[in-house]
């Protein structure tokens, strides 16, 4: 087994055959090198989510394959082998967690990356050969890799000769002597980076360069028109990268990234639609609705299908078998509004409004108007919205009925991505104080909404079910005891709501929110 | 994980070089294999060219001051890992018996590596005390190398008659015909005779080879530096054996081998 890793660089003029040579250089009394074996091709490919989860966390995949080889190996950012696996045949990318073979690989990845997809962030080929260091008694303490690796894909590129040290379990002392020797050997310099941060960057591509986030750098001073097109900007931007992923179905998180940067837009457009150009909002807030409906079906369905197995989990009276009719429902209903998700995303209308959407943002950032200043814009907005919320909350009583919660639900929601799309302006201790403040009612109301919206949807299933005769009579009853525990759920979200909106309310919640309208402005 | 342990009462019987070889073939299906040399003497160290020490001795090992994990070195060979001798191993059974559960303790020692490896061989020392009792608990197959004697006979009777006696879990044996000499009449009408009246007794003899105790210059299994050779020949139809008996199967489509 092997264990810690040192990499180094080989000078840039430098290739495999040279690389023998430094290797020769550094044995001593204390090592030898054994001679090279044969030359190997390699193709490797460098995996990640599409959010970047596995190099946030610190860890590099990368899946190796060659003639009677498949290795997928987990790596931390030192190099220290962190888990691998073998899998054959090779997984085809890109792949889910469930795709991959069972074992501690597995395991660890399933902590990081979730429902998340592997994809193949680059692919290259690389000529390897290895060679033993051996100690004084002839064992072998390390394996010495040199590599010449061009990348393939996204674009082709040619990158330095890289050699690395990977110590033999039990041998990470003598191995990082002869690391230190390496080191010292002309033409050859520690790897600043990992392979996979090299091949990245030789790549074109920025390592961690997507996020959900609204990333904008606004300032308080700057147009009011020019920062609300930078944030419908950065938000269409955020839509459209996940949009060819969503209509291959790749994995469940692109259409839900896809659907809040578009909930993002419309809430923007909403509230803040008066400082574009007159007509622009109306405009729009009809297409948005559009494409925003187009994308509901499924993810209803796919947070139903996420949620399964743990509902599944918690039948009391039925048993898991029962309820596989419901599943199979599910998968049945999902693929048909996939489908027809992956038209409308195809469509000349989408495509219409993409090109349409994105001239209109870049007219209004070429002359945005002077007032009012994003700073003084962004207090109003929230101070609005934030009222909103307290009206519809002190507005509700034990006696109204869901509505006024779902109402108040979508008031929250807008208040969130008005914070949320100024963030920029606000310091951000008090950003995250108020957003942690709106969240804990948020989730309170979600829960009450989301049980109110599944028991509809399960009594629709149960109809559509028995009107194609797919449900047997014990695959209802199973059916039942879930909206029976939905309803329990409902009942306890409605219970705790008061609570949950008086802390909001309270002068010291109120004070949260206040205090971003003040540095705002 | 299974363990396997190569064990007999007497010396220089072929314990280590089955025990060697066994776990090099282990290695070469795809297992994961650890092989523990449990001897101060340090024969299978010497062969993987591993230094036979252990920081903190055999004392800190076994009173579990220092995980086993630590002390485990990679050998030449893929999938395949040792726990080195070391000399302070010749006072394993005092510190053994300064143990709770004093003849289960080596067992519960392994039960960490459970995850890591999927089989173990314990190349044990010759004796019969308190460690080998350990062993035994330890095994579920023990590999009982025999010279083709009247008397390794008698002594394979003592060793199944004591294991017998234990409570709980019992290894099963697996006695092999080791340094068998053809020339002599004795050795084979035993290394013939014997596996046809005893289940317990393996299809598969050793024979005494040079190729085999040439092992000690090549620093390496016979098995991995004569591959095609007769001796490797025979220890590849004991493995298979071994390996049956154990109820280790081959390599699964994931291309891992599987207990």
């Amino acid at each position: 087994m092997l264990n810690a890793a040192w990499e180094f660089v080989l000078h840039p003029a430098d290739d495999a055959r040279t690389a023998a040579d430094y290797l020769g250089q550094v044995a001593d009394q204390r090592f030898s090198i054994a001679a090279a074996g044969p030359s190997r091709t390699m193709r490797r490919t460098w995996l990640d989510t599409f959010d970047w989860r596995l190099y946030r966390a610190g860890l590099n995949l990368e899946h190796a394959s060659g003639r009677g080889i498949s290795e997928l190996v987990l790596t931390a950012r030192d190099g220290e082998i962190v888990a691998s696996a073998a899998p054959t045949p090779a997984p085809r990318w890109p792949a889910l967690l469930d795709q991959l073979p069972v074992g501690p690989l597995r395991e660890h990845l399933g902590g990081i990356i979730g429902v998340r997809a592997l994809l193949p962030v680059v692919r290259a080929t690389s000529v390897r050969t290895q060679r033993r260091a051996l100690n004084a008694d002839a064992k072998t303490i390390a394996m010495l890799s040199v590599d010449q690796t061009t990348i393939t894909q996204p674009r082709r590129a040619a990158t330095r000769g890289r050699i690395t040290v990977s110590a033999l379990r039990g041998y990470q002392t003598q191995a990082s002597k002869l690391a230190d020797a390496l080191a010292k050997a002309p033409g050859v310099a520690p790897a600043e980076r990992s392979a996979f941060e090299t091949a990245v960057r030789a790549a074109g591509l920025g390592p961690g360069d997507y996020t959900s986030k609204v990333d904008v750098r606004l300032t308080a001073q700057m147009p009011a028109g020019l920062a609300v097109a930078m944030v419908l900007t950065r938000l269409f931007d955020t839509a459209e990268a996940n949009v060819p992923a969503t209509t291959r179905d790749v994995d469940t998180e692109f259409l839900h990234d896809l659907r809040i940067a578009v909930r993002r837009t419309r809430s923007v457009l909403k509230l803040a639609g008066s400082v574009l150009p007159a007509g622009m909002s109306a405009r729009y807030r009809p297409e948005f609705k559009w494409l925003g409906d187009l994308t509901t079906p499924t993810r209803d369905l796919d947070v139903y299908l996420l949620g399964y197995p743990d509902m599944a989990r918690k039948l009391v009276s039925a048993t898991e078998l029962d309820l596989s009719p419901f599943h199979d429902h599910l998968m049945r209903q999902r693929d048909a509004s996939q489908r027809q998700l992956a038209r409308g995303l195809r469509s000349a209308r989408y495509r219409r409004l993409a090109s349409r959407w994105r001239h209109d943002l870049e007219q209004v950032s070429a002359s945005p108007g002077r007032r009012p200043s994003a700073g003084k814009f962004a207090a109003s907005r929230i101070a609005r919205a934030h009222q909103r919320v307290l009206d519809g909350g002190r507005a509700i009583d034990a006696a109204s009925p869901p509505q006024a919660l779902h109402d108040l639900r979508k008031s929250c929601k807008e208040l969130r991505y008005v914070l949320e799309v100024f963030a920029s302006l606000h310091d951000p201790a008090e950003q995250w104080r108020a957003v942690n403040e709106l969240k804990a009612l948020q989730d309170c109301l979600g829960e009450f909404q989301d049980t109110e919206v599944q028991r509809a949807e399960l009594r629709a299933f149960a109809t559509q079910m028995m009107a194609d005769r797919s449900a047997p009579a014990e695959t209802l009853l199973a059916m039942g005891e879930i909206a029976a525990a939905l309803a329990v759920r409902q009942r306890s979200a409605r219970s705790e709501f008061a609570g949950r909106f008086s802390e909001f309310a309270s002068a010291r919640g109120q004070a949260k929110i206040t205090a971003l309208t003040w540095t705002a402005a | 994980m299974k363990v396997m342990a190569a064990y007999n009462i007497k010396g220089g019987v072929g314990k280590t070089a089955a025990a060697v070889n066994l776990a090099y073939l282990a290695a070469a299906d795809g297992f994961r294999v650890l092989l523990w040399d449990l001897d101060p003497q340090a024969a299978a160290s010497f062969l993987f060219r591993v230094r036979p020490r252990v920081k903190g001795g055999g004392k800190a090992l076994i009173a579990g001051k220092r995980p086993v994990d630590d002390a485990i070195k990679a050998t030449d060979f893929e999938n395949l890992d040792l726990l080195p001798a070391d000399f302070t191993y010749r006072n394993l059974d005092l510190h053994l018996d300064s143990e709770r559960k004093s003849a289960t303790r080596l067992r519960s020692l392994l039960v960490p590596l459970r995850r890591e490896y999927d089989l173990v061989v314990l190349d044990c020392p010759p004796s019969i005390s308190l460690l080998s009792e350990n062993v035994l608990h330890a095994a579920d197959l023990l590999l009982v190398p025999l010279i083709p004697t009247t008397l390794s006979v008698r002594t394979l009777d003592q060793l199944t008659e004591f294991i017998e006696g234990f409570d709980h879990k019992q290894p099963m044996i697996l006695a092999f015909m080791s340094m068998v000499d053809r020339r002599k009449r004795l050795h084979r009408e035993i290394a013939e005779g014997l596996p046809a009246q005893r289940a317990d007794v393996a299809a598969t003899a050793i024979p005494a080879m040079s190729a085999i105790e040439r092992m000690s210059l090549q620093r390496a299994p016979v098995t991995a530096s004569a591959p095609r050779g007769q001796a490797a020949l025979h220890y590849r139809n004991l493995w298979q054996e071994a390996r049956d008996r154990a109820g280790l199967r081959l390599r699964s489509p994931q291309g891992r081998a599987r207990t």
